[in-house]
């Protein structure tokens, strides 16, 4: 016994030591260590209004506890079916139309021979990127204005009845992913691109001298190249599947389009902020936050069991 | 040698396809960037007509003299000034000692802290209980908030530390500490200048941010002289979606006939200054894709 305590001691006294000598290590630390226990974990005390009766007046603690009831309501409204369904039809579409292009786009630019041709273009799709949401749908309603947007124009060059499509519901869906598309295909395509630069050019070399064909090299050398990135990527998306972002539903809303575009972030706003029904908000927020936090941990497991590749 | 650059004529064909395939991403990626500059300087009638435009007619300033004048616009453009400006600065300030003290593989319960950070990135605490604090500190209504709302992020921290690992040696450190350096001197005569990269790479993002961002000042403020630019972008460009709002009686006609110009020219002025710079900045946002990457 005695010696493996000496050793304990002997550890805790180095680790004392280590932590004193670098003391200004934990000072660099410090600020950023305020701001997350302020701005983050201070919140999370907050939390507990979704089981009392909150108001401003009374506080957190003044208020009384009402259990399960803002849950109940919610599970219960018709605003559950509807929010949800919403948020997960959005995010799978996203997911499905958004997750091949990057690969394709990157692909065929490094199969593009010219240099030149190849970085132009890169600035040019990451460009998109770059634009505010607020601009990005700004522009498209200009863009497909009945009377003065050229999209309408090309329609009805084709013979089709002009209509404006940011207005209708049924086009909500297929605007809000294709326009994120348009807006992410180039920043996403980065990281596929350089997985192809890290490809042995070796193993191009050898099938080269085969006989292989371009499309035949890139079949069987590129697409099998990069398919380790692919899989992390995946994994990262189905992650994130239930954690829609706000801000570009919320500018896309109108009063048309909402039985399809009202999703759980921006439910969580209009309960919160404008009906000031702060403890329903809270619940729905925590029920949606708890949902992420399952999947993402699920996820990690399973890509952790599957490919040794983790979060954490 | 000849024989090994000759190509067979289905890549030929392999290769025209894509040279047209990348062409159109390009041209979709690029003709609605192109078209709002082109439309913003042309003539407000063959704008409202919808002819879809490649090169300015009938040049046209008129849209822009109108934005100029608006008050608004430039309190918006001040205040998202400030806001990026001040914003970026204390992201740096804090995210950048963080990142690198939690990369020192010597420093005792850096596991315990990393985790406590990282947290935070798949929890919080929601948008009303987040609202009660920020309620609490008084920071509803006030340019501090939009400041430092946002300015830290764990991912960026996250970034840092992941830079520092891989590209300031432990033997450096090591020999400096032999030579009695201390850890700030280490920190402010090695690591800085030797950060230069990273440095610049969360300096954007955080700018990014805060030039395009509008959640915080939608749900923090009311008062429009806080407000930055683009809560006025979203006020001119899906709020009023007629002209009623923008002028009085006597202009109404002309502003109707000049709205979709006005739009477009406020476009351009907002996202101006990113698209000017971009271009030179690229490699430093490519390099912080590349850094993410290593760690996920």
């Amino acid at each position: 016994m005695q010696p493996s305590v000496n050793v304990k001691k002997k550890h805790w006294q180095r680790v004392i030591h280590q932590m004193i000598e670098n003391k200004a290590l934990y000072l660099m630390i410090l600020p950023a260590f305020l701001y997350i226990l302020i701005f983050c974990y201070w919140p999370m005390y907050g939390i507990q209004i979704a089981f009392r009766d909150f108001n401003f007046a009374d506080g957190i603690t003044g208020s009384r506890w009402a259990g399960l009831k803002w849950f109940s309501l919610f599970f219960r409204s018709n605003n559950f079916a509807l929010v949800v369904g919403n948020t997960l039809i959005l995010s799978f579409y996203e997911l499905l139309a958004g997750f091949p292009v990057p690969i394709l786009l990157a692909l065929i630019m490094n199969a593009v021979p010219s240099r030149r041709f190849r970085k132009i273009s890169q600035t040019v799709t990451y460009l998109p990127h770059f634009i505010s949401v607020i601009v990005l749908v700004g522009m498209m309603g200009s863009m497909f204005s009945v009377n003065s947007g050229w999209v309408n124009t090309i329609v009805k060059a084709l013979g089709g009845t002009p209509t404006y499509i940011m207005g209708e519901a049924k086009y909500f869906r297929h605007v809000y992913v294709w326009s994120g598309v348009w807006q992410q295909m180039g920043w996403n395509s980065i990281i596929y691109l350089a997985a192809l630069t890290g490809i042995d050019p070796g193993l191009h070399e050898a099938a080269m001298i085969d006989g292989a064909g371009k499309l035949r090299r890139i079949w069987h050398i590129d697409i099998p190249g990069i398919l380790p990135t692919v899989s992390i990527m995946l994994i990262l998306r189905f992650g994130s599947i239930m954690s829609m972002g706000f801000d570009k539903v919320y500018s896309m809303q109108n009063s048309l389009n909402l039985s399809v575009s009202e999703v759980l972030s921006t439910h969580i706003y209009k309960m919160g902020i404008q009906s000031t029904k702060y403890s329903y908000s809270a619940a729905v927020s925590l029920f949606n936050n708890v949902i992420n936090f399952i999947m993402l941990v699920t996820v990690n497991k399973v890509s952790d069991k599957l490919s040794g590749n983790s979060l954490w | 040698m000849k024989s090994m650059k000759r190509i067979s004529a289905g890549d030929h064909v392999t290769n025209v396809t894509f040279y047209i395939l990348l062409s159109v991403f390009v041209i979709i990626c690029f003709y609605p960037i192109w078209y709002v500059i082109v439309a913003s300087v042309s003539d407000p009638t063959y704008v409202n007509s919808g002819a879809l435009i490649t090169l300015p007619r009938g040049l046209h300033f008129a849209a822009y003299k109108y934005a100029f004048d608006q008050r608004q616009l430039w309190i918006g453009y001040g205040n998202t000034i400030l806001y990026t400006l001040f914003g970026t600065f204390f992201g740096l300030a804090v995210c950048i000692p963080c990142g690198y003290a939690l990369s020192r593989r010597d420093l005792p319960f850096r596991g315990l802290i990393m985790g406590i950070f990282v947290f935070t990135m798949y929890f919080g605490g929601g948008l009303i209980p987040t609202y009660i604090v920020i309620n609490t500190l008084h920071l509803v209504n006030t340019r501090l908030l939009l400041i430092i709302m946002g300015s830290v992020s764990v991912y960026n921290i996250v970034l840092i530390r992941t830079f520092c690992q891989s590209s300031i040696p432990e033997e450096l450190r090591e020999a400096a500490s032999l030579d009695g350096c201390s850890n700030t001197r280490f920190f402010f005569s090695i690591v800085l200048p030797l950060s230069k990269a990273i440095l610049a790479v969360i300096a954007l993002y955080i700018a990014v941010y805060h030039w395009n961002s509008y959640y915080n000042a939608l749900v923090y403020t009311t008062k429009s002289d806080i407000q930055p630019l683009q809560l006025y972008l979203r006020q001119l460009l899906l709020i009023n979606t007629g002209a009623e709002d923008l002028g009085d009686a006597d202009s109404l006609k002309e502003m109707q006939q000049m709205i979709s110009s006005i739009r477009y020219a406020v476009i351009v002025m907002s996202s101006l200054p990113i698209m000017c710079l971009y271009p030179f900045l690229q490699k430093y946002f490519v390099q912080g894709v590349m850094i993410g990457s290593i760690k996920s």
